[in-house]
């Protein structure tokens, strides 16, 4: 037994039959460890994340209400349903403008905040763990502590737009303005990690080039545009990617604040699979809307993935 | 030990490595030019509107959970409570069982946070040291799970759920969630960087699997182990959507779930009533962050080097 204690040890003057055995009950006492160590974890994610992903995609051809024991086969049916209900191209515009405004957003403050930090400034600590904070709160307590804020009367905004002269917009119930205002609620929740990410990919750019860029005269916004912004072109890539996926699924500030509405003016994707699977009750459409966001998860996934092995081998 | 700031990796993420870069400013500052003043005084002004755009709301909230229904509805608006007494706090108490619900969301927390963590543990051991052909396989089955929303899991998982009767139970908000796939990826790759000759010498004088597991490999994995926790803590006191599908009874609510509870009851507009109870909610958070500012920053940018 000690002798061959690795499959791998060099040949030994042991006769091979008792080794080769040796080999094979350690590799029957290793096949049991594994499975006592690794097993609990991976049956958890078979039973609760492979299983309901494939179900998932069976339930998508049934129509079938949650809770109720009679579903019919549709086939393509729910899917076909699903691209030419009216309401579609305004949930895909809702989702669209969602993500592309809260990415947008959130990378282009998070950068500016990166940047002001980056400086030798008084008080930097003290922005970095403020501005970071929101990042670890409740989505439904934000939403819930904006919803006050944006109170059309009593909110402190309306107060501060008074005093800019302006009238607070009906934020709860006027179309455009409900999305505004989870987007906003989106960005002041998520630029601190954003600014934090983009922090440590500003800090790891050498200074000799900044230095020899100031030598050569260059102006600050050129150093910015020719060597700061394509340094820090992986971290904004990553970003992108991660930042896309999180808004794509996010669905605690529109519980907290507009529960979709008004009129469906804030329903994304997500919502609505939350909407039909749960409120309406049609379990069967909620899948198919699921799977097609999942689809939509996975082929942005798949872009970060070609761009990561590309990016392994580069360092 | 150089490999360790491999898988905890946002250094420069957090507080202290940010100020290292000392030697590099000096000589800015020796020739500093009017136009450098100013563009300083420009990002204190910025800095300064950055730190109330994030801080006010936050207090605005605090100060709204002490304010009597007057004080809120009064224009221009009134900013500090006339007297700071708890009786939203009461109202909300006697609206909802808050405090049972203190309870379910810290226990569900660190029974779910501690079992996730364990649970990536073992099994990180086991793809990294447990010499089996299909280890690797394993280790992209738990990956994968990564690119899986979970937001399409959830209608199978809650007939799952229902069926077996779990509806309202701390089990059936629990169990779901549990599988670790985030915290696998990490362990392992922090596993990988150890140095592998402790755990030969430790075999060679007998060490079982789960000794060297608990004797060697964890000790060793400290930094990596409190961030993954940490992040779990977070993330699991945080959670909303599915603990709010499996729970109509108020009593195994957990705080969020109760939060929205809360707005049904008592009314969209009823601010210090809602504002005392988010205060129940952000407050633990905030303070748990404040102190453990920089591990939990340093778990939760891991993603961003690691990928």
């Amino acid at each position: 037994m000690t002798i061959a204690t690795r499959p791998d040890a060099a040949p030994t003057g042991v006769p091979d039959r008792s080794r080769s055995a040796a080999r094979r009950r350690k590799q029957l006492r290793n096949l049991g460890v594994f499975l006592l160590l690794a097993g609990p974890n991976v049956a958890l994610l078979l039973i609760f994340v492979y299983r309901p992903l494939l179900l998932s995609f069976y339930y998508s051809t049934l129509q079938w209400n949650l809770g109720s024991s009679v579903a019919r086969f549709v086939g393509l049916g729910n899917y076909v349903q699903w691209f030419s209900d009216p309401q579609t191209p305004m949930v895909l515009a809702t989702t669209a403008v969602f993500g592309i405004a809260s990415v947008g957003g959130s990378l282009v403050l998070g950068l500016a905040l990166a940047l002001a930090l980056n400086r030798r400034l008084f008080g930097r600590g003290l922005v970095r763990t403020v501005s970071f904070a929101p990042y670890v709160l409740s989505g439904i307590a934000v939403g819930m502590l904006w919803l006050y804020i944006f109170d059309p009367r009593y909110g402190l905004l309306a107060t501060v737009l008074g005093w800019l002269g302006l009238d607070s917009p009906q934020w709860y119930t006027a179309s455009p303005w409900a999305l505004v205002m989870i987007i906003i609620v989106y960005l002041w929740k998520h630029v601190g990690y954003v600014a934090l990410i983009y922090l440590a990919g500003l800090q790891s750019i050498p200074q000799d080039l900044k230095d020899a860029a100031a030598l050569d005269g260059a102006t600050w916004w050129r150093t910015f545009r020719s060597i700061v912004l394509p340094l820090l072109g992986p971290v904004t890539f990553f970003l992108l990617i991660t930042t896309m996926l999180s808004a794509l699924q996010s669905f605690d500030l529109i519980r907290a604040m507009t529960d979709g509405g008004p009129l469906g003016s804030t329903t994304t994707l997500m919502y609505q699979i939350y909407l039909e699977g749960f409120q309406t009750g049609r379990a069967g459409y909620a899948s198919a809307s699921a799977t097609i966001l999942f689809l939509i998860l996975l082929a942005i996934t798949a872009v970060q993935l070609k761009y990561m092995e590309k990016r392994v081998h580069y360092s | 030990m150089t490999v360790t700031t491999k898988t905890v990796p946002p250094a420069g993420a957090d507080p202290a490595p940010a100020d290292s870069p000392a030697p590099a400013a000096s000589p800015r500052r020796r020739r500093r030019r009017p136009g450098a003043i100013a563009l300083d005084a420009g990002l204190y002004v910025g800095l300064l509107l950055a730190v109330l755009v994030m801080s006010v709301p936050l207090i605005w909230m605090v100060l709204a959970g002490f304010k009597t229904n007057a004080e809120l509805v009064s224009l221009p608006l009134q900013w500090l409570p006339e007297q700071f007494m708890p009786d939203n706090y009461q109202r909300v108490a006697e609206a909802i069982p808050i405090g049972r619900m203190f309870l379910n969301s810290l226990g569900i927390t660190i029974v779910g946070a501690g079992l996730k963590v364990f649970l990536g543990l073992c099994c990180a051991y086991a793809v990294v040291f447990v010499d089996v052909p299909f280890r690797n396989a394993v280790f992209v089955l738990v990956i994968f799970a990564l690119l899986i929303p979970g937001q399409i899991t959830i209608i199978p998982n809650y007939t799952l759920i229902a069926s077996l009767d779990w509806l309202n139970s701390y089990q059936g908000i629990i169990l779901p969630g549990l599988a670790s796939a985030f915290g696998t990826f990490l362990f392992r790759q922090h596993f990988r960087s150890l140095p592998i000759s402790v755990l030969e010498a430790a075999e060679l004088d007998g060490a079982g699997h789960w000794r060297r597991l608990w004797r060697f490999v964890v000790p060793m994995s400290a930094p990596t182990i409190a961030a993954v926790s940490l992040v779990s803590l977070v993330t699991d006191w945080n959670e909303y959507l599915w603990p709010m599908l499996v729970t109509d009874n108020a009593r195994v609510m957990t705080l969020p779930v109760g939060l929205t509870l809360l707005q049904d009851i008592d009314g969209m507009q009823n601010w210090g009533v809602l504002m005392a109870a988010t205060v129940v909610v952000t407050v633990p958070m905030l303070v748990f962050f404040l102190i453990l500012q920089r591990r939990l920053v340093a778990g939760l940018t891991a993603g961003a080097v690691t990928g």
